[in-house]
């Protein structure tokens, strides 16, 4: 049946090839780039030249980042804010989700427009804000993990999934005389494992990532900056506009404020990197889900 | 007449017991309902006071709000912030730059993942689709920070595209890209291009693999090559999807503006990098204006409110599918 590749084919294929080809290089390079950077002695890199390769190795870029207090204290603040915020926000939109996807319960449709509402509507930076600081959780550690830690996009990714469960086990259990803590726990739960993976993957890239909190509320405190805020800081410290005479100043020994943050940045990233490859099933399952909606 | 009157009996005792189960469950349902109504409670709580308190925070917009006299006691100054808002040069030209950037970085990381996901798909190497399609996913995990580092490095005096445009003498002096208006917004949408489209293509992905391999047959029946079958089938199979993720992104085009602005303006870009974020930001923070910054986010939530109900509508009458 095999048929003769025929010459557009042939053509479709090789101009098919090369867009991919193309489209890995400009993914890929840009990491590498930094990969080499980092690796490499600091007022050497000023001379440029450097792409995929270090010129004159060293791994002294890594070590002065893992001396510096601020970035570790950093790190430390940002797993335990990426811990602790994946559980809260995992926790309380399942119990959500749950709660407004069980058919007999009377304010089900209320209870999921309160929170449908809340996707579109917001208060908006300043008076956020303000309730922040009247709450008392600017210069702490909750402010990372209590606001936004119920969203009504995850409470719906997991609210559809649920749905898709048989109402017959739900009574099933009934029957036995299980309530609905039971429920929760024993018999959806178990079977939602793909969808929490989902969304706990969400909040954990979201909770990593994020440096404009630490930013807004936590500028003050030292013992509450995160990784991403402590890189944002080398990042301005070396984007102005005497880029390499800044960094001549500042360079101390071979290690230089570009070197650094290329270490930096690829100690940050190295964690996502490690984990996203085998995930790749539940975040397809979560957009397909999240596009579902109401 | 005694099997009767007995059989009366009977049926009467059995409603009895009837109400009294039905009672009896309902009496159980509540107890069972009970954890459901608790955990209702609490969290709607959390929901009143992290999502709807803050609208009450509007409030300010519409006074000359000082921290120490508090929404309370603030003297009420009608639409005067609003005046003030609009006869300001630098806050038109926010919403020009948020428009603007918007709705070029909306088409082009739509046009783009579109096509990767199509070409993708007609990758017949399994192997090879597979690892391409991992790699894709990367930047999307990487922070604004990190891709605005790696953005810096790529267009440095030393980095790769000066050193590539310097070879191929297409230009004598390495150019300093950031100091450039003309190349703010073009920078702005690559990056997002680069971030997003391997993430956004998913969707169009799993959309293409729902298409009726059956289709695909009776085109090649029909003479169609590659190119035929993809504008043929393949797009037409995916314009719901389009059409749907395009009215969902169409609403948020005021919302998209803030990190990648915030890290990569500086004082030379500024006229074209400020977005409504960052001005409400600067005003409402920095200056400590909470009354004007209020006032612009306002503006930008009312306006987003409006053309998420305006496309919905719209999306309803040409018979798609709908957002709620």
């Amino acid at each position: 049946m095999k048929k003769k590749i025929s010459g557009a084919d042939l053509a479709f294929n090789i101009f098919n090839g090369a867009f991919m080809v193309i489209f890995v290089i400009v993914t890929l390079y840009p990491v590498l780039n930094t990969l080499a950077i980092s690796l490499n002695d600091g007022t050497d890199a000023l001379r440029g030249g450097i792409y995929l390769l270090p010129r004159v190795f060293t791994a002294k870029n890594y070590t002065t980042v893992l001396g510096k207090d601020n970035l570790i204290t950093g790190a430390i603040v940002t797993v335990a804010r990426t811990v602790v915020g994946t559980a809260l926000a995992l926790i309380t939109n399942a119990i959500l989700a749950f709660i407004v996807s069980r058919k007999n319960f009377v304010f089900a449709k209320p209870v999921s427009l309160f929170w449908v509402i809340t996707m579109y509507v917001n208060g908006g930076l300043i008076p956020t804000f303000l309730l922040y600081k009247t709450l008392g959780l600017t210069n702490s550690f909750l402010v990372y993990v209590i606001p936004g830690m119920l969203s009504a996009f995850n409470m719906l990714v997991i609210r559809t999934y649920m749905k898709g469960i048989p109402d017959s086990l739900e009574e099933s259990a009934q029957l036995d005389g299980a309530g609905y803590t039971t429920i929760f726990l024993k018999i959806i739960s178990p079977l939602c494992k793909p969808v929490y993976a989902t969304v706990a993957l969400f909040v954990a890239v979201g909770q990593w990532n994020s440096w404009f909190d630490a930013m807004l509320y936590n500028r003050m405190n030292g013992n509450l900056t995160t990784l991403q805020y402590e890189l944002m800081k080398l990042l301005s410290s070396v984007t102005n506009q005497s880029a390499s005479a800044e960094n001549m100043k500042n360079a101390v020994g071979s290690v230089t404020p570009t070197s650094v943050r290329a270490a930096a940045t690829i100690i940050t990233m190295l964690p996502i990197i490690c984990i996203y490859p085998f995930l790749q099933r539940y975040f397809v399952t979560g957009l397909t889900l999240g596009g579902v909606k109401e | 007449m005694t099997l009767s009157s007995s059989n009366a009996e009977g049926v009467i005792s059995l409603d009895e017991n009837k109400v009294k189960e039905k009672k009896k469950s309902d009496f159980s349902r509540l107890k069972h309902q009970k954890v459901l109504l608790i955990w209702t409670a609490i969290l709607t709580v959390y929901g009143i006071i992290f999502y709807y308190l803050p609208l009450g925070g509007w409030i300010m917009a519409f006074q000359n709000y000082r921290p120490k006299d508090g929404l309370l006691h603030s003297k009420f100054v009608g639409l005067e912030k609003f005046k003030l808002l609009f006869s300001d040069v630098s806050f038109l030209r926010v919403i020009r730059n948020t428009l603007a950037m918007g709705i070029i970085n909306l088409i082009v990381t739509f046009v783009m993942a579109i096509v990767f996901a199509i070409l993708l798909n007609e990758v017949s190497h399994r192997g090879g689709k597979k690892v391409v399609q991992t790699i894709s996913y990367l930047p999307h995990f990487l922070s604004w920070i990190i891709v605005t580092g790696i953005l810096h490095d790529a267009l440095s005096g030393n980095g790769i595209i000066n050193q590539l445009m310097l070879n191929f003498h297409l230009i004598s002096q390495p150019i300093n890209f950031f100091a450039h208006e003309k190349f703010f917004w073009p920078i702005v949408a690559f990056a997002n291009v680069w971030k997003e489209t391997g993430w956004n293509a998913i969707i169009y992905l799993a959309a293409i693999t729902s298409i009726d391999p059956s289709l695909y047959e009776a085109a090649a029946i029909d003479g169609a090559g590659r190119w035929a079958k993809i504008k043929h089938v393949t797009l037409p199979s995916l314009k719901p999807t389009i059409m749907i993720l395009l009215l969902m992104n169409v609403g948020n085009v005021l919302n998209a503006g803030f990190e990648i602005q915030y890290l990569l303006g500086n004082g030379l870009v500024q006229n074209v990098s400020q977005t409504i974020d960052i001005y409400v930001l600067k005003w409402g923070i920095s200056q400590g204006d909470y009354s004007l910054g209020t006032a612009a986010g306002i503006f930008k939530s009312v306006v987003s409110i409006i053309l998420i109900v305006f496309f919905n509508q719209m999306a309803k009458r040409h018979g798609e599918e709908r957002l709620f």
